[in-house]
């Protein structure tokens, strides 16, 4: 089966159960999952990226197109994950940034480095490899991130509010590249929010937790 | 991933190893049973002839007094300081100038202090004649003096530094601009206040730093050689005088006086303890009672004044110092020498490069191995899940609370039996019990604080463990690990028993050079190697903060934090 399936997924927190979903997200869909915040929306994600925190205990399974991942490691699921904060390195540079996201390719460090300048370019930051990212806007920062990601060709795409930091004319628009490039690359979404807006955004199923 | 998964263990066996092994070896002789030099029976032969030994009432007085006016003087001048001064740019700036005071090598404060305050020393010289009529150093014993007050000045001026920045590092936990607002609210004065409201959740928290000042003040010998008196000196003094006394027979006085000086350090922290139960009581009914104000500005007046004051002897006596290094002639009422030139240094400083060679060596080997496995025992916590509890930072103290001169002569003496040779290696082992806790305490709060999620996005771009840790944790938390290295390099070349003892009088350091010298009274030779003492620390520290900065000029985002 194509896409991500969480299958009677469960999760408690030292023997209380904390949360239950059963849910299976398409190529190219996105599922948002609503709710209060401390009903349990990150844990969700760090359990389907493999981080759960000790103390926590989970039952069921994580399918990622056809294959099972419950018990992969987080660097093998090729799931990638988007947070309120971009988290960008901050000892290295915009483009290593990028860099540290893209797979070994052939031809060396040329490639690597057209192929990075290549990523920028498709984000609007032609010759910003050289950057601190300490130094980028907003917005700049959060299409960093995106790449970012993307260039480690993810198959499932998780996103931890990523939004809600962001102001209200740039979050449209952030919004807007997230849901378009995930479509263009028909990623499985699965968004978690606690804004309505978000959700009707994505265009896609709610869950809610609360 | 076995070997990370065993490096609390490792980290543990390293650090309390010694210190058991140590213990055995001091008890057991102490008991009369030393095969190598005669003793096959136990007996309490050692303890008796300790007992006949006229010296030790006034020993062991001096250990117990001189550590608990030490140890209650600091703590006063931090509790008082912080109390007045709480959040105020005042505060911010002792902060700043005591920091790098802490990585001054006790020896070189002691030596500088001592520059200060002797009867020839600088505040004589500036006093005089016009305001003592003294044309002639006063025959005073001042440094040195029997009752061991220029000891305890020397260990207050080193230990509020420490106390100072645990106080600070524990603050924040304790709400303390909250409470203080509510109190003040309350028609509490600022000092009152604070004492009744913030204080009592700061002292849980610096409770075992207390105990290592208490536990380090009643059994120190570099400090207690440079200031402290002579006849008879500090119990722990004593051990290592026996302890290098060609009359091997003595090292069993050595060891029933170790052991009887792990006693006096027992039984203190026993006090100190009942002491605080006590305090707490009268605290809570001092507290209930209502009072609102205790004379708060004059305190804060005396908290201002006494802090300054040991940032002073500190940094004076290192002026001191420098100014006897490259000092000409200097005749006594004279506040300054007559010329300045560098022969003491010229004369002196060949001699040095031998032992600066070693202490340098002995450090960055010390450091190295506990930056290894600090770092493994941090990561192991992170990839497994572990969180350690409040006995795993008891056990980190350990070494810091069980006096070094009570464990240190066992493993000489392990060492006597087994003929092994106790050259470089086995000092740097020695060394690494000290330095590890305080690289571990340095690094472990900002390790903890980095945000973990950045593991998580270096995952999900398909980076496992290992690269996580090399290309993203330890590059991003590279300032305070390098910080930490500093504190393990400081610690490290301030080391004198150890040194001493674990190097068999074979391996020299700038410390233990300029120690031997306290007897000699040569002041320009003092001056010269304790400021290469001090010169050493201060490069690492200049290192640690120089590095980040150059290899990360262009990035910001690591220069906030």
């Amino acid at each position: 089966m194509e896409g991500l399936h969480l299958e009677a997924l469960t999760i408690a927190r030292g023997g209380v159960p904390l949360l239950a979903l059963d849910a299976a997200v398409a190529p190219g869909e996105v599922l948002s999952v609503m709710g209060p915040s401390g009903v349990g929306k990150s844990t969700l994600l760090a359990a389907i990226m493999g981080t759960l925190a000790s103390g926590f205990s989970m039952t069921g399974r994580v399918w990622l197109d056809g294959r099972d991942i419950t018990d992969l490691a987080p660097e093998a699921r090729r799931v990638g994950i988007l947070y309120q904060e971009e988290l960008l390195f901050p000892h290295l540079s915009v483009g290593g940034n990028l860099a540290f996201g893209l797979p070994r390719l052939p031809g060396g460090r040329a490639a690597r480095r057209a192929r990075v300048a290549a990523a920028l370019a498709e984000i609007g930051l032609e010759g910003f490899a050289g950057r601190d990212p300490a130094t980028l806007s907003g917005g700049q920062k959060a299409r960093v991130a995106l790449m970012r990601m993307l260039l480690a060709e993810p198959r499932a795409l998780l996103l931890d509010e990523p939004f809600s930091r962001l102001d209200a004319q740039l979050r449209a628009q952030v919004r807007e590249m997230v849901f378009a490039r995930a479509k263009a690359r028909a990623l499985p979404v699965l968004l978690v929010t606690h804004d309505m807006a978000d959700a009707e955004a994505a265009g896609g199923r709610v869950v809610d937790l609360g | 991933m076995r070997p990370l998964r065993a490096a609390p263990l490792l980290t543990l066996l390293v650090l309390l190893g010694p210190v058991a092994a140590g213990l055995i070896g001091t008890v057991v002789p102490a008991l009369g049973v030393l095969p190598a030099l005669g003793g096959t029976r136990p007996s309490l032969e050692p303890l008796a002839a300790l007992v006949a030994w006229p010296g030790l009432p006034g020993a062991v007085g001096l250990s117990v007094t001189t550590g608990l006016a030490a140890t209650m003087t600091s703590l006063a001048v931090v509790i008082l300081f912080v109390a007045g001064w709480q959040g105020t740019r005042a505060m911010a700036a002792l902060e700043r100038a005591l920091s790098p005071l802490l990585s001054v090598p006790h020896a070189a404060a002691a030596f500088g202090l001592a520059f200060l305050i002797a009867p020839s020393g600088w505040i004589a010289r500036a006093l005089s004649p016009w305001a003592t009529g003294w044309d002639r150093p006063p025959d005073l014993l001042v440094v040195q003096d029997p009752c061991g007050l220029a000891m305890v000045a020397g260990l207050v001026a080193k230990e509020v530094p420490f106390l100072l920045l645990m106080t600070l590092a524990a603050l924040p936990q304790a709400q303390p601009a909250q409470r203080l607002t509510i109190a003040r609210s309350l028609g509490y004065g600022r000092v009152t206040g604070w004492l009744k409201a913030v204080f009592p959740a700061v002292y849980a928290q610096i409770r075992l730093p207390v105990y290592a000042v208490l536990a380090y003040s009643m059994s120190v010998v570099d400090v207690a050689i440079i200031l402290g008196p002579n006849t008879p000196p500090p119990l722990a003094v004593q051990v290592v005088r026996w302890m290098a006394d060609p009359d091997l027979t003595l090292r069993f006085l050595a060891a029933a006086a170790a052991v009887v000086q792990l006693s006096l350090v027992v039984g203190a922290l026993g006090l100190w303890r009942l002491g605080e139960i006590a305090v707490g009581r009268l605290g809570q009914a001092w507290a209930e009672g209502g009072a609102r104000w205790h004379g708060d500005g004059a305190l804060r007046g005396v908290g201002l004044g006494v802090a300054a004051l040991s940032t002073l002897a500190v940094t004076g006596g290192l002026a001191g110092l420098a100014m006897w290094s490259v000092a000409g002639f200097w005749g006594f009422p004279d506040a300054l020498p007559d010329g300045v030139s560098l022969a003491s240094w010229a004369r002196h400083g060949p001699g040095l490069v031998a032992p600066a060679r070693d202490t340098v060596l002995v450090a960055a080997a010390a450091t190295g191995l506990a930056l290894v496995l600090v770092l493994a025992c941090l990561e192991a916590e992170h990839r497994f899940g572990l969180s350690p509890g409040a006995r795993s930072l008891w056990l980190l103290y350990l070494p810091l609370i069980v006096p070094q001169v009570a464990f240190l002569p066992g493993l000489q003496t392990f060492a006597l039996m087994a003929g092994a040779d106790m050259g470089r290696g086995a000092v740097i082992l020695g060394h690494l019990v000290f330095v590890l806790p305080y690289v571990f305490l340095s690094l472990a709060a900002p390790w903890r604080a980095w945000d973990v999620r950045h593991a998580t996005v270096a995952a999900a771009l398909g980076a496992g463990p290992g690269r996580v840790f090399w290309a993203v944790r330890l590059p991003m938390l590279l300032g305070p690990v390098l910080t930490a290295a500093a504190v393990g390099g400081a610690v490290s070349v301030g080391q004198y028993l150890p040194t001493l003892l674990i190097g068999g009088g074979r391996v020299q350091t700038l410390t233990t050079e300029a120690v031997a010298l306290a007897s000699g009274g040569d002041r320009r030779a003092i001056g010269v190697t304790a400021l290469a003492q001090t010169g050493v620390v201060v490069l690492g520290f200049a290192l640690a903060l120089a590095v980040p900065r150059i290899a990360r000029a262009n990035r910001r985002g690591l220069r906030a934090g």
